[in-house]
């Protein structure tokens, strides 16, 4: 689907109009990321974090499968084939610093996304379906970041992996079953460590395949937009080629800056130099925390700490998935029928001073040691974190009154919508 | 007039005095700069499959050939490949020195494929060069072929006493790979 006024894809080229009769892939492309896409005239940069995250996940794919042509996932080698890539294999270390910084890029990119689809409502009808897509990619890249980084059996690996697989052993009755099972055993050793392997290389494709879904359900409704008014004319939208494929491109640039400086210059800055010991199974590091990226889930995590009516434990568990799953819920908490937050006074302000804190807050205390103030602090931040979520939104969404909107995207931009207020026959804007 | 549109007007989008406009020069640098970092990425992308430090770190090999007797061959490892090390006996230098060299495929003399001195060592691949098989001839008791060196099993080519290609689809003889002898003659170092 498209606008009415979507260029139409008309190759002059014999060859290529011979390929558009057998197989219209270039067709595809076009309408999909080309000319022959409208979006809206207005967006801001907060709209590159989708290309953004698109391009992290090529980056993933192609130096992860350079890496695993010199890896082996064999507990007793796993840790010698990274030093070995490091030291040996003609820019490994290249492509290991790229991969690992580069995951830490890809949530950073997908992290703003995310606060976009927050602040703009873009998870609001017509465009649940890309949220809901979205939140499942991101639960596939949780996944996935967590089983690559137990592959350099390391000491933050091998407690990573016996830690996060000790979540599931919080579920009553089948859980220490199920973590055995997870485990292949009775604590992480070749068995997990070959199947995180296997999985980590699998589940990329599929972050990809859901990506194509999330892309195909954006071109539905077409991108949404910083006003939160949906297009009305042509007026309001330009070309996604030659426009918006340069905008992107500028900013994938400033973000590429960023990221080799990074890569090159501090490369482990955002790792933890336990993981260059090798995996021992009989001692603990004294600060045992998962990557950066899920501080704040982890910071829920340990916030539980007391038993009611269930075990502390359990609590720490559902309270941390919940955190996630919520966002699922998301289309249908907000109740307002204005979507951009430029536009909903009451809204914005507990977006900026209320749930902006209080992940700052929680990306914090994932980070630091399991004691006091920080649990105390971790307690009241996952306390509003789902207050936000429950009661804030659906509240705050139902009673605030918004500011009026603009008519159009076109007005918006322009001061006026002259052709939509005057008809066919207005001048252009003087 | 004031342009409220936003819309580049024809005066702004006019050539300049040399005919190109600031854009095309805009265009010329990103796609450039884009191509060049592009070239720079792939490099380390087609690198990395290239021999690690390890394995070029084993690229040369010392062997012991002071017990070969006469008769007698030995195979060893180089670069993960066999290596033939043979002591050729008196009547196999004599076959060899026998043939008419321009008359081969790929024309060797025995002198040509040993070192000064040491005339009766012939260190060669043991690695067939028509299509990569190990060719029999080495061990004991395995067939040397119609010309009593060396019979690939693979596709029929066979070898002289000097490892140099005679019959069968082949194109060069075994190859010699670079190697020296100790002072002393009792150990060679290949590669």
């Amino acid at each position: 689907m498209s606008f009415p006024w979507a260029k139409q894809y008309a190759p002059t080229n014999p060859f290529m109009r011979w390929m558009d009769e057998k197989l219209p892939l270039p067709r595809l492309v076009y309408n999909a990321v080309g000319a022959g896409y409208p979006v809206p005239r207005n967006l801001s940069y907060m709209w590159n974090f989708g290309v953004l995250a698109g391009f992290f996940l090529v980056l993933q794919i192609v130096t992860g499968v350079v890496l695993a042509m010199h890896y082996a996932s064999d507990a007793t080698v796993a840790f010698g084939k990274v030093e070995h890539i490091m030291r040996d294999v003609n820019w490994g270390w290249l492509m290991r610093y790229a991969h690992a910084n580069g995951a830490s890029f890809f949530f950073i990119v997908v992290y703003l996304h995310i606060f976009r689809g927050f602040y703009y409502s873009s998870y609001k009808a017509p465009r649940e379906m890309i949220w809901l897509l979205g939140v499942v990619i991101f639960l596939l890249m949780m996944a996935t970041a967590f089983m690559g980084y137990v592959l350099p059996w390391g000491q933050m690996s091998f407690w990573g992996a016996k830690v996060i697989t000790g979540l599931f052993g919080a579920i009553p009755l089948i859980g220490e079953p199920l973590q055995v099972w997870l485990l292949g055993g009775y604590a992480p050793d070749d068995a997990a460590l070959n199947r995180f392997f296997s999985l980590h290389f699998l589940l990329p494709f599929v972050i990809a395949g859901v990506v194509i879904l999330h892309i195909w359900a954006l071109h539905i409704p077409g991108s949404s937009n910083p006003t939160g008014v949906e297009v009305k004319s042509e007026s309001d939208t330009v070309p996604f080629h030659p426009y918006y494929t340069a905008k992107d491109g500028f900013g994938l640039g400033v973000v590429l800056i960023f990221f080799t400086i990074m890569t090159f210059f501090a490369p482990n800055m955002l790792g933890h130099p336990d993981n260059y010991i090798e995996a021992n199974p009989l001692s603990t590091p004294a600060l045992i925390v998962p990557e950066w990226y899920f501080y704040p889930f982890y910071a829920i995590l340990r916030a539980f700490t007391f038993d009611f009516i269930l075990p502390a434990k359990l609590w720490g568990v559902l309270a941390m998935f919940a955190s996630i799953l919520v966002w699922f819920f998301l289309p249908w908490l907000d109740k307002s029928p204005v979507r951009s937050g430029h536009y909903r006074p009451l809204f914005r302000k507990f977006f900026w001073f209320g749930l902006i804190p209080c992940m700052a807050a929680l990306f914090y205390l994932g980070g630091a040691h399991a004691e006091e103030p920080y649990i105390m602090l971790s307690q009241i931040a996952t306390a509003y974190y789902f207050l936000h979520f429950l009661v804030i939104l659906p509240i705050v969404s139902s009673i605030e009154r918004p500011d009026p909107l603009p008519y159009s995207i076109t007005e918006a931009v322009l001061g006026s919508d002259r052709k939509a207020v005057l008809g066919e026959n207005a001048e252009p804007a003087v | 007039m004031t342009d409220t549109t936003g819309t580049a007007t024809p005066e702004m989008l006019a050539d300049g005095e040399d005919g190109v406009r600031r854009r095309d020069f805009l265009n010329i640098a990103a796609v450039s700069a884009t191509g060049i970092g592009g070239v720079a990425v792939v490099y380390p992308l087609i690198s990395q499959m290239a021999p690690s430090a390890d394995v070029l770190a084993e690229s040369s090999t010392e062997v012991d050939v002071s017990a070969i007797q006469p008769g007698q061959a030995i195979k060893a490892i180089f670069r993960k490949q066999p290596l033939f090390v043979r002591r050729l006996t008196q009547r196999e230098i004599d076959e060899a020195n026998a043939v008419d060299a321009g008359s081969l495929r790929d024309p060797q003399t025995l002198a040509e494929r040993t070192k000064e001195g040491h005339r009766d060592m012939l260190v060669t691949m043991g690695v067939c060069t028509h299509l990569g098989c190990v060719p029999l001839g080495a061990a004991e008791g395995e067939p040397r072929g119609e010309f009593g060196g060396y019979f690939c099993p693979c596709h029929g080519s066979q070898f002289d006493t000097a490892a140099r290609i005679r019959k069968g689809p082949a194109p060069t003889n075994l190859e010699v790979p670079e190697y020296e002898f100790n002072p002393d003659g009792t150990v060679i170092t290949v590669g």
